[in-house]
């Protein structure tokens, strides 16, 4: 019954968007606002409705319905309650719905926003929300239905949505499951976020089309969307990382990123985001770069589309497995055609969208933020080149080849290094016009520090060139900025007599943009000490080992001191546990336990390390293999990963500094109008 | 005489030394020389999870594959390419740099290059000095104080505004 009704409320849903469509189309170009009220309505009707579907489902997931598809492939019996409902989209069809339940929950926030001075963008930024939304409500509804049940068919078990004739209903006993992979905390968390990241950033896309239609090409829409970029950049950045962390705590092989395809899927759309952030800036400040803003976000919407669709269409495993999908081709189709159709009003606009001012200066902000903006659109050729690549290998000469991370390694490190140096340096240059003298007077302090610090890690940390180069450059990061904090806050304090703190946080809140990308960038260089100590220095051996041998790797003495097994009746889960003992340079430091997690239901591995972090490193310790009948024996691999812990807490930074950056201003009134007088006065204010 | 049968009695005893050290060498490959080797392989089944830390059966056998063809004394090279003639290229970390595969490698550097040579052109077009407008008088003053001084007065400018 419930699976009947969610599917019918899908379809209704399908039908409300479409007309929403209609509506606004409408109602745009014959100019009647009572119709494009009837489409906002209508928008706005779609999220209490794909609600309705969710909780249907939910109630399937929750209750063991196992007559229903879904439910059978992604729950069982042993399951918890919590991991019942996180199932929604632990699955394909799952996934999709609850891509669907993210969008029409994000158009119908942006439609309930007070539109008086931007009456004109409200029917086409439904159109463009309800053209995404109607696209994964039909991949939901006609190829991948969570609401498909079994059916029972002349001794044959089938799965369709509605009874076949001669069919009865077919209930299994219990479900496949849950691929205990995605039982981790982290996975639960980390699919939502991505989609948060992915959905929202539809939001700028979808102004940044209704300006092209309407021709209200200043930059209105960006101010409109700035904050939804923030935001859309937080989820998505918090995504990446929760992905990062999940693959560290349970894959099992040492590390957090293994420049697998499905994380550059998710890379993509976060690098021309972060390219966008930087470069609507320059739009703002100095009306410069509107066509390469709108190309930006275009990519972006396309990049996260794509991203659904590489990870979604099977793709990835094989262009036979695309052909074979149902949906792949629909998704290439869909891509393809918002991305031409983008482009053309991209080019039908393209005259209106010439730069207000001119640059200056080679050095100026808005020129290095070009120039950063070319590196992260590099790193996204690299990785786009690298996922691709594969594919078009089989398709022309029927092989397929690994990309795999010696590749991305090698072609991104000096982009990275790039970024870091431009990190250091663009936050010291000034809009309009800098030059290498300003530029090196304000920075010489810093640079000298920095080398100082580069020189004390030679003779007491490293000798390793490429590592001392970026830590040289990380010190650079870290100074410059502090510097910046320490300049502002100063300067402050002078002309307004407040103590030191008062002024720094006054000074903060008054530009909370600009400090918060400060600490952002204090993050990035924190995470770049974390992927660099990873990438230099990390160290592993493996060894067999009976009761009381030991194996040493980095000054640590790793003793195996027993192994226990037990099942879990309640969980269905069979646990494998060793008990290690650690030492390091002779001193014990306690005990860690690598234990590998069997579950029935899934009849799949989990392998989770034995972890002791600190900020100097963390010791990983994987139990790989043991002989069961003897308990005698064990296989260890262990990992020391030197200085990891600092991309975990520039993670956090990294979060504190977007939430900072994103948090609404007290005034936000004020802001455009400082910044237009600005721009007619050539150059901007402290503020921006 | 004594001489020469003390020192070939001492070079035999050296060598059997030797021979003896590098047969317990070679007889049983540690698992971190499987590893090393192992870390430049991914299986056809396992994607994205290279060899020796991928958990599979399947990836157990090759890697046991591997310690036997140490201790038969193959090289890492060759090891390489006998799983790349029984498997395909796709078993190594990257295309191996020939004929059609040079793509992956000369495509992205080339777009690069290009994206960089575009941005450079432009620039130095925009900053050409005949496009500067009318009004830059001002530009002119500010962008000969440096950087520091410059910052701090909109600083300041700004607080005065705010008053």
């Amino acid at each position: 019954m419930f699976a009947e009704f969610g599917y019918g409320i899908l379809v209704v849903t399908f039908l409300v968007a479409l007309y929403s469509i209609i509506a606004a189309i409408y109602g745009a170009t014959n100019k009647s606002a009572s119709l494009v009220e009837s489409a906002r309505r209508a928008m706005l009707l779609t999220f209490p409705l794909i609600t309705i579907a969710a909780i249907s489902l939910i109630y399937l997931l929750v209750n063991d319905h196992y007559e229903v598809s879904f439910v059978y492939e992604v729950t069982s019996r042993s399951m918890p309650t919590y991991l019942k409902i996180t199932a929604w989209w632990g699955g394909q069809a799952g996934s999709l719905l609850f891509w669907s339940f993210l969008l029409s929950a994000f158009a119908s926030a942006v439609t309930l926003r007070k539109w008086d001075r931007d009456i004109e963008f409200l029917p086409w930024v439904i159109v463009v929300c309800s053209v995404t939304l109607m696209f994964f409500l039909g991949l939901v509804i006609f190829y991948e239905n969570p609401f498909t049940r079994f059916w029972a068919v002349g001794g044959n078990v089938e799965p369709h949505m509605f009874a076949p004739l001669n069919a009865t209903l077919f209930t299994a006993d219990d479900g496949r499951g849950l691929n205990p992979l995605l039982r981790h905390p982290g996975m639960i968390i980390h699919p939502p976020m991505l989609y948060l990241g992915f959905v929202s950033f539809v939001i700028p896309y979808a102004f940044a089309m209704a300006a092209l239609i309407t021709g209200r090409t200043d930059d209105r829409w960006i101010r409109l969307t700035r904050r939804w970029s923030l935001w859309a950049w937080l989820f998505l950045s918090f995504g990446l990382v929760l992905g990062g962390r999940w693959a560290y705590d349970v894959l099992g092989w040492g590390g957090y990123w293994g420049w697998d395809p499905v994380e550059i899927a998710a890379f993509m759309p976060w690098l021309t985001g972060t390219a966008f952030l930087h470069s609507v800036m320059i739009q703002e400040k100095r009306g410069l770069l509107k066509h390469w803003n709108m190309i930006l976000v275009i990519l972006t919407y396309a990049l996260v589309i794509f991203g659904t669709f590489l990870t979604r269409s099977g793709v990835l495993s094989s262009v036979h497995a695309f052909a074979n999908s149902p949906i792949g081709p629909l998704f290439m189709a869909f891509v393809a055609t918002t991305f031409i159709v983008s482009i053309a009003l991209l080019i039908w606009r393209w005259p209106e969208l010439r730069s207000e001012t001119e640059m200056k200066s080679m050095l100026s902000r808005e020129a290095l933020f070009l120039l950063n903006n070319l590196l992260f659109m590099s790193i996204l050729v690299v990785c786009f080149w690298g996922v691709i690549f594969p594919l078009i290998s089989e398709l022309f000469t029927g092989q397929k080849v690994t990309v795999g991370p010696p590749f991305y390694e090698r072609a991104t490190a000096p982009l990275f290094s790039a970024l870091l140096f431009l990190m250091a340096v663009a936050p010291l240059s000034a809009w309009g016009h800098s030059t290498v003298q300003t530029l090196g007077r304000s920075m010489w302090k810093s640079a000298v520090a920095a080398a100082a610090i580069t020189i004390t890690l030679f003779f007491t940390y490293t000798k390793t060139p490429g590592a001392l180069l970026g830590f040289f450059l990380i010190a650079f990061i870290l100074l410059v900025t502090f510097q910046e904090f320490w300049r502002g806050a100063r300067a402050r304090q002078k002309v307004q007599g407040e103590n030191f703190f008062t002024a720094l946080s006054r000074l903060m809140g008054r530009n909370r943009r600009r400090y918060g990308g400060y600490i952002i960038h204090i993050s990035m260089a924190l995470m770049a000490i974390g992927i660099l100590g990873m990438e230099s220095f990390q160290t592993s051996t493996q060894g067999a080992l009976k009761q009381g041998e030991e194996l040493n790797i980095s000054g640590y003495t790793v003793k195996y001191r027993e192994l226990a097994s037990w099942d879990d009746k309640g969980k269905g889960v069979n646990f494998t546990r060793a008990t290690m003992d650690i030492y390091r340079n002779g001193i014990y430091l306690g005990v860690l336990n690598p234990r590998i997690d069997y579950y029935y239901d899934s009849q799949q591995n989990m392998t989770i390390p034995g972890n002791r972090s600190t900020f100097r490193d963390d010791l990983y310790i994987l139990l790989v293999d043991w002989q069961p009948a003897t308990n005698m024996g064990a296989t260890f691999k262990i990992f020391v990963n030197p200085l990891v812990n600092w991309l975990w807490i520039g993670s956090l930074v990294f979060l504190l500094g977007i939430i900072f950056a994103a948090w609404p201003d007290r005034d936000p009134a004020e802001e455009p109008a400082r910044s237009q007088v600005s721009r007619n006065a050539g150059h901007t204010s402290a503020a921006d | 005489m004594k001489k020469y049968l003390l020192g070939i009695a001492l070079t035999l005893v050296l060598a059997a030394l030797w021979t003896g050290a590098v047969l317990a060498q070679d007889g049983t490959p540690t698992d971190d020389e499987v590893n090393a080797v192992a870390h430049k392989l991914y299986c056809p089944v396992c994607e994205s999870t290279p060899l020796d830390v991928c958990p599979t059966d399947a990836c157990r056998d090759w890697r046991e594959l591997i310690r036997t063809m140490l201790a038969d004394g193959k090289t890492e090279d060759e090891i390489l390419q006998h799983f790349v003639d029984q498997y395909g290229a796709r078993v190594l970390a990257e295309p191996p740099k020939q004929g059609f595969y040079w793509l992956i490698y000369l495509l992205p550097p080339a777009v690069i290059l290009a994206g960089a040579v575009m941005l450079f052109r432009s620039l130095k077009e925009w900053t050409r000095p005949k496009t500067v407008p009318a009004d830059s008088g001002g530009e002119q003053g500010a962008a000969s104080s440096p950087a520091k001084d410059d910052y701090i007065a909109r600083v300041e400018e700004e607080l005065k505004k705010q008053k």
